[in-house]
């Protein structure tokens, strides 16, 4: 399979304040590749994601993206008054999807809390329902922001046969982790 | 942007805006109350209610629009909504006005139709009803596009109430001056056209600062 | 010379010279307009007798106050499309300078009016559209100056700020528009100053006494001077901090 570049990022750097959080970092991803972004606390590895990702602007260098990908902060990108279900079909709308819902719900264990409002889901089942986008539409690349946290272990063995099933088919995953990881990783950038 | 995903995130801003709301019964609570206390602080007298009535009709509006929005965009940047939104090719100046748009829809535009019952309250005449609603309406909208810039540009700040209401308030001056006279001197008076004119200038302008503010906020 | 001033080496270059010299020449001016217009002028019984000579104050800082918010803005679209630090420096050191001159001219157009066109205090206050629209101004700045520390980081609070005084500037006109719809009969002086060309003043007070006039521009020469002089002064300590904060990020990091 020929390894087609999905992101190519650099010369990156982040000032916060005064202080310079990184400097001159490049990140490549190509088809296939796991790249895990290490850190500890506050060592921006959310930051240079989120410029990955689009949502910072970038203060030094360049990115080159091939195409949209699939972004999964901190932060689950859920309404309070939304259920599972409802949250998948709005963006299912937005990205022009028309994958089953109800199908991809129950592949992430969330048939039976599919109708409940959010707020009153375990932050487990939240992160899950984020992670559920994923299988909305097909996009090469995945960003994904600490995406082991508030799984339990079923939940991380999912997560984890999803990315290499992900990067089976060609694609490519950039993840930030601060703890042990769960995953074998092809390139590891330490801030 | 195509239809569906607009048509989409007004339906998902118009159950936020419903559910934080209760309905419509915060809104409506709110400028019922508002307009109930107008006779306990000003007296009785007929003639001096239906002069101030409107006036304080138009602040109870202007407040509770910022009471509203003071969530709204606060909210998408917290629970990452607001990320999901910006990574879209779609213009989150459109979002943002959608969201505006629905919550003045949910919030400010059923006042208007409570304000011929407050206004009976108040002794309002009943020619002045139209002009009132048409104004009620307008300046509701203006309100809720220069709150939602305030809010926009405070959406990082914790409790930014204050900041909100400091920052809308020279740019509901306007819509406020305009709504009024409008009230007083019907449809047919210039301040029609200038409040018309306000709403217009506030459509196109405040969309664009708010999706600025927004993609300023999720940095 | 915006353009030269905007290399900040040579922006400090030129206000540690600037700043004490337009001090002094601006205290000059102004204690030269006031001297006169407080002391020596006589008085215009027909526009309120003694109290009118708080025009002397009242003129300069009206048309201050309103060239500032515009500075601001300037700044601020500067700032916000070229990313240029020192406008946002500038932008900065504007905006309790010009909240400062709003208020004083707030302040005198009330002392001004108070008995002089026959109203009293509130009845001025509210009475006066030209008024109100300097007190909403003021609320433009302040709002400015509440969000700008309000937000967290120097970056998100400068471009949020920018943001705020471009959307500002382009609602100014409709403020004045719809404040002076708003008070219908003002008791506000007609605009007569710049009737002064004619060669002899009229009879009912369209044209302003020479006199009057001269203390009039001494004082808006040297209020300039001032509000530049502190602007720059501000800016001046602004950079010092900013490049102290740098230094101690840098010791920080042990670099």
């Amino acid at each position: 399979m020929s390894k087609t570049r999905l992101l190519h990022g650099q010369g990156l750097g982040a000032v916060r304040g005064e202080r310079v959080l990184f400097r001159d970092v490049s990140v490549s991803a190509h088809s296939g590749e796991l790249i895990l972004l290490r850190g500890a606390n506050g060592s921006g590895k959310t930051t240079l994601l989120r410029q990955l990702a689009g949502l910072s602007e970038t203060q030094a260098g360049t990115i080159e993206r091939a195409g949209l990908h699939h972004w999964i902060g901190h932060t689950n990108g859920l309404k309070a008054h939304e259920t599972p279900r409802s949250h998948l079909r709005h963006w299912a709308k937005v990205w022009g999807s028309k994958r089953d819902v109800g199908a991809i719900l129950k592949g992430i264990g969330l048939a039976r809390p599919a109708n409940v409002p959010c707020r009153m889901l375990s932050a487990g089942q939240k992160r899950r329902t984020a992670l559920a986008r994923l299988a909305l539409d097909d996009r090469k690349l995945w960003l994904l922001d600490e995406p082991f946290n508030a799984l339990d272990t079923d939940g991380q063995e999912l997560l984890a046969q999803r990315i290499e099933a992900h990067r089976a088919a060609g694609g490519a995953v950039i993840a930030a982790l601060h703890g042990a990881s769960p995953i074998e990783a092809d390139i590891e950038v330490a801030l | 942007m195509t239809a569906a995903p607009l048509h989409s995130a007004f339906r998902s801003s118009a159950s936020e805006a419903w559910a934080s709301g209760a309905g419509l019964l915060l809104p409506l609570g709110f400028f019922a109350g508002t307009a109930t206390m107008v006779p306990f602080t000003l007296g009785s007298e007929a003639e001096l209610l239906s002069r101030v009535g409107p006036g304080i009709l138009w602040l109870a509006l202007a407040l509770s629009s910022m009471v509203t929005l003071e969530r709204v965009f606060q909210a998408d940047l917290q629970d990452g909504a607001l990320d999901l939104w910006l990574q879209d090719a779609g213009s989150i100046s459109l979002i943002a006005a959608i969201k505006t748009l629905t919550h003045w829809l949910v919030s400010g535009f059923p006042l208007v139709l409570l304000t011929p019952l407050i206004g009976f309250m108040l002794g309002v005449p009943s020619e002045k009803m139209v002009p009132a609603m048409l104004g009620y309406a307008m300046g509701g909208l203006v309100f809720f596009l220069w709150g939602g810039v305030a809010a926009a540009l405070s959406a990082s700040v914790s409790r930014a109430g204050l900041l909100i209401a400091l920052i809308a308030l020279p740019l509901y001056v306007p819509a406020l001056i305009f709504g009024v006279q409008m009230v007083e001197s019907g449809i047919d008076s210039p301040s029609f056209l200038f409040l018309s004119a306000c709403t217009l200038f506030a459509l196109g302008v405040a969309p664009a600062a708010m999706g600025a503010a927004l993609r300023l906020a999720a940095e | 010379m915006l353009s030269y001033l905007a290399n900040p080496l040579r922006f400090m270059r030129f206000s540690r010279l600037a700043v004490p010299i337009g001090f002094a020449l601006g205290i000059v001016m102004v204690g030269l307009s006031l001297y006169n217009g407080l002391l020596v002028v006589p008085p215009d019984e027909r526009q309120g007798g003694d109290l009118m000579r708080a025009m002397f104050t009242h003129v300069p800082s009206a048309w201050l106050c309103m060239g500032l918010y515009a500075g601001l803005a300037g700044a601020s679209f500067v700032w916000y499309i070229w990313r240029h630090e020192l406008a946002d420096v500038a932008a900065r050191a504007i905006a309790p300078i010009g909240a400062g001159y709003t208020a004083l001219c707030f302040i005198t157009g009330s002392i001004w009016g108070q008995k002089g066109w026959g109203a009293g205090w509130h009845n001025l206050i509210l009475g006066d559209s030209r008024l109100m629209s300097v007190l909403v101004l003021f609320f433009l700045f302040l709002g400015y100056m509440a969000l700008r520390a309000a937000l967290e980081t120097r970056q998100k609070a400068a471009r949020a700020a920018a943001i705020l005084a471009m959307v500002g500037i382009v609602n100014v006109p409709i403020i004045k528009v719809s404040v002076d719809m708003w008070q219908t009969t003002t008791i506000h002086q007609p605009s007569s100053v710049i009737s002064i060309g004619s060669p002899e003043p009229r009879e009912e007070g369209s044209g302003m006494n020479p006199v009057y006039l001269q203390q009039l521009l001494w004082g808006f020469g040297g209020h300039t001077l001032l509000a530049a002089a502190m602007i720059m002064m501000l800016m001046r300590s602004e950079v010092y901090t900013q490049q102290a904060d740098r230094l101690l990020a840098r010791k920080l990091e042990g670099a």
